[in-house]
């Protein structure tokens, strides 16, 4: 541990602002001082001040407490859709990478395909389908996100398909299920983390990005990006801090995130050691 | 360089074939009917089998397929469900828009990255080295859009200045105020995706740099920015079109937004109001139209491999 916060301190503060983050998810009940939908229509558009930090929106509501409980949103979009994004990319990429052949052809095919579409139109698309939610957000980021990620697990299945204990296991007569498992899955673990840690800030953005659209995790539950969204512009001109704090909050997080997944990929693969 | 270019563009109809494929398959792999949610959120048609028939969704799949496929090789994306307006009338009309917001990103990107990543690789671990990379790190976290909202609030509440909103001028008009109103939000996008850009080119002439041409470059007695030029960015060119082709769909995806923010009409926009009004057909046919740029901006930077590596051209 220390080792790490001496090699890369970026990437220890950028590990130390998400805990934040996680910690500030997990008690925002407790500790923030109002609760997120709490209006008080005599209070609208304050300015911050000693009872309201952070001012007030439009309809009254405390905007700390409300960018506290963001952070709710984001966090479980970002572990969330880490989570769904590396099951299904660690799962195609392992059947690619592992069988080859055919399947490896169409599959990899199928993967340049869903790379030509924006990530943010695709997940639009998706989501205008399924609806907006907290779960459909996770599921379709998850998707869009895991299908991408596919291609680099397929690459480092490859690279460890051609070391000789893998042929050894083989030879010994292993099953392809106890050959994955065994040998193939906990050898391409550090890929997986560092994709993990390098998706969760593109997530986090992408969902805000949704939300500031309109169709991501629908009101009254807070998001950072659907604080900032168009529908509140008129109400920004006359109060800026509506427009300042989520953002902040956003920056972040996202700072976070990748400064702790820049820090784990230059630890964990020494070939982009130096480069960036 | 000629078998290479033909393989290259034989390649592409697979892809196409593909993104095809996929763009005919979203609407029908997730779960839900898309019909039942039109009739019941926007009271599209009478009944469920009026309006499945209409959208031709009552035949066999591979029938639809066929048929769709054929009508866009004709040229006929499909009719909006709103408007009855032919799709392709309206991306037509509002894809230069698009285009235009997305090249001048990519002009401020590299603008802003190429000379910041080549001063930031030369002069390693220095002032300007930090200053650049703290660059790339910020413009990576702060998302476009609040950036956006930020330009257009903090002016407007400090200064009594806004941009205009939502009056947009055509390039027949003048082609300077045309261009102009592009401006900040070919900023905000160009700025965040200069800081990957930046990270890129700072990377890959770092690794040219220590490569042993330059340094006999350099004791051949050539000027520091010859051998930068000349030798080190030359050779560090393939990986940087790489990168920037590969942001294309980015740029893309970016403008949905900036549309949105700068009222701006061009295909971002369209979308926007076809997703939330769920006229499907327009949706499906934005998608397979971006995708399809997306293909053929791929094949460009491929096909540029060539003029930038004589190695390509001898394959």
């Amino acid at each position: 541990m220390w080792t790490f916060v001496r090699r890369k301190p970026l990437g220890a503060a950028g590990g130390l602002v998400l805990a934040g983050m996680l910690a500030l998810a997990l008690l925002a009940g407790r500790v923030a001082p109002y609760g997120y939908d709490e209006a008080d229509i005599f209070s609208r558009l304050k300015a911050p001040s000693g009872a309201h930090w952070l001012g007030t929106d439009n309809l009254g509501r405390d905007l700390l407490s409300r960018v506290m409980y963001g952070a709710r949103v984001s966090m479980a979009v970002g572990f969330g859709g880490v989570v769904v994004g590396l099951l299904l990319g660690t799962a195609v990429g392992l059947v690619s990478g592992y069988f080859g052949g055919r399947l490896d052809l169409v599959l990899q095919r199928v993967v340049d395909a869903f790379m030509c579409f924006p990530l943010l139109l695709v997940a639009l698309t998706i989501m205008a389908l399924l609806g907006p939610g907290l779960g459909n957000v996770i599921l379709t980021l998850g998707l869009v996100l895991g299908v991408r990620d596919s291609r680099v697990i397929r690459s480092a299945v490859l690279s460890v398909k051609a070391h000789l204990y893998l042929e050894a296991a083989r030879a010994l007569g292993a099953a392809h299920a106890a050959m994955i498992g065994r040998h193939v899955l906990p050898n391409i673990l550090a890929p997986i983390i560092i994709l993990g840690t390098v998706n969760l800030g593109a997530i986090i953005l992408t969902e805000a990005a949704l939300s500031f659209l309109g169709f991501g995790v629908p009101p009254p539950r807070p998001s950072w990006g659907g604080m900032l969204s168009g529908a509140g512009l008129v109400h920004m001109l006359r109060a800026p801090w509506l427009a300042l704090w989520p953002g902040v909050a956003l920056s972040l997080a996202v700072f976070g995130a990748n400064m702790l997944g820049d820090a784990l990929r230059d630890l964990l693969d020494p070939r982009l050691r130096g480069s960036r | 360089m000629f078998r290479y270019s033909l393989r290259r563009l034989l390649l592409v109809l697979p892809t196409l074939f593909l993104v095809s494929l996929f763009v005919f398959a979203i609407v029908r792999a997730i779960p839900g009917d898309v019909v039942d949610m039109m009739l019941e959120q926007f009271q599209y048609g009478k009944s469920a089998d009026e309006l499945r028939a209409r959208l031709g969704l009552d035949r066999p799949l591979a029938a639809q397929y066929v048929t769709w496929v054929g009508q866009v090789l004709r040229g006929d994306l499909g009719t909006s469900l709103w408007t009855n307006r032919p799709a392709a009338l309206d991306i037509a009309a509002r894809f230069p828009v698009t285009m235009t917001l997305s090249l001048l990103s990519i002009s401020v990107s590299l603008m802003i990255a190429l000379p910041v990543g080549i001063l930031a690789a030369v002069r390693q671990d220095s002032r300007a080295d930090y200053a650049a990379r703290s660059f790339a790190v910020g413009a990576l976290a702060v998302p476009n859009f609040w950036l956006a909202t930020l330009i257009v609030v903090l002016p407007s509440y400090y200064f009594h200045w806004a941009p205009s909103i939502g009056s947009f001028t055509r390039f027949t008009e003048g082609w300077y105020a045309y261009l102009g109103q592009f401006l900040l939000p070919a900023l905000c996008l160009g700025v965040a995706q200069a800081g990957i850009i930046m990270r890129m080119t700072r990377g890959m002439m770092l690794e040219v740099l220590r490569q042993d041409y330059v340094r006999t470059a350099l004791a051949k007695g050539l000027g520091g920015a010859a051998v930068v030029l000349g030798h080190a960015l030359r050779n560090a060119a393939i990986p940087i079109v790489t990168i920037i082709g590969g942001q294309m769909p980015f740029y893309f995806g970016g403008s949905i937004i900036m549309e949105h923010i700068f009222g701006l009409p061009g295909m971002g926009s369209f979308v926007l109001e076809a997703i939330s009004r769920r006229d499907y057909p327009v949706i499906q046919a934005v998608n397979l139209f971006v995708a399809a740029l997306v293909v053929a901006s791929n094949l460009l930077v491929d096909l540029s491999y060539g003029a930038l590596d004589p190695r390509v051209r001898q394959d």
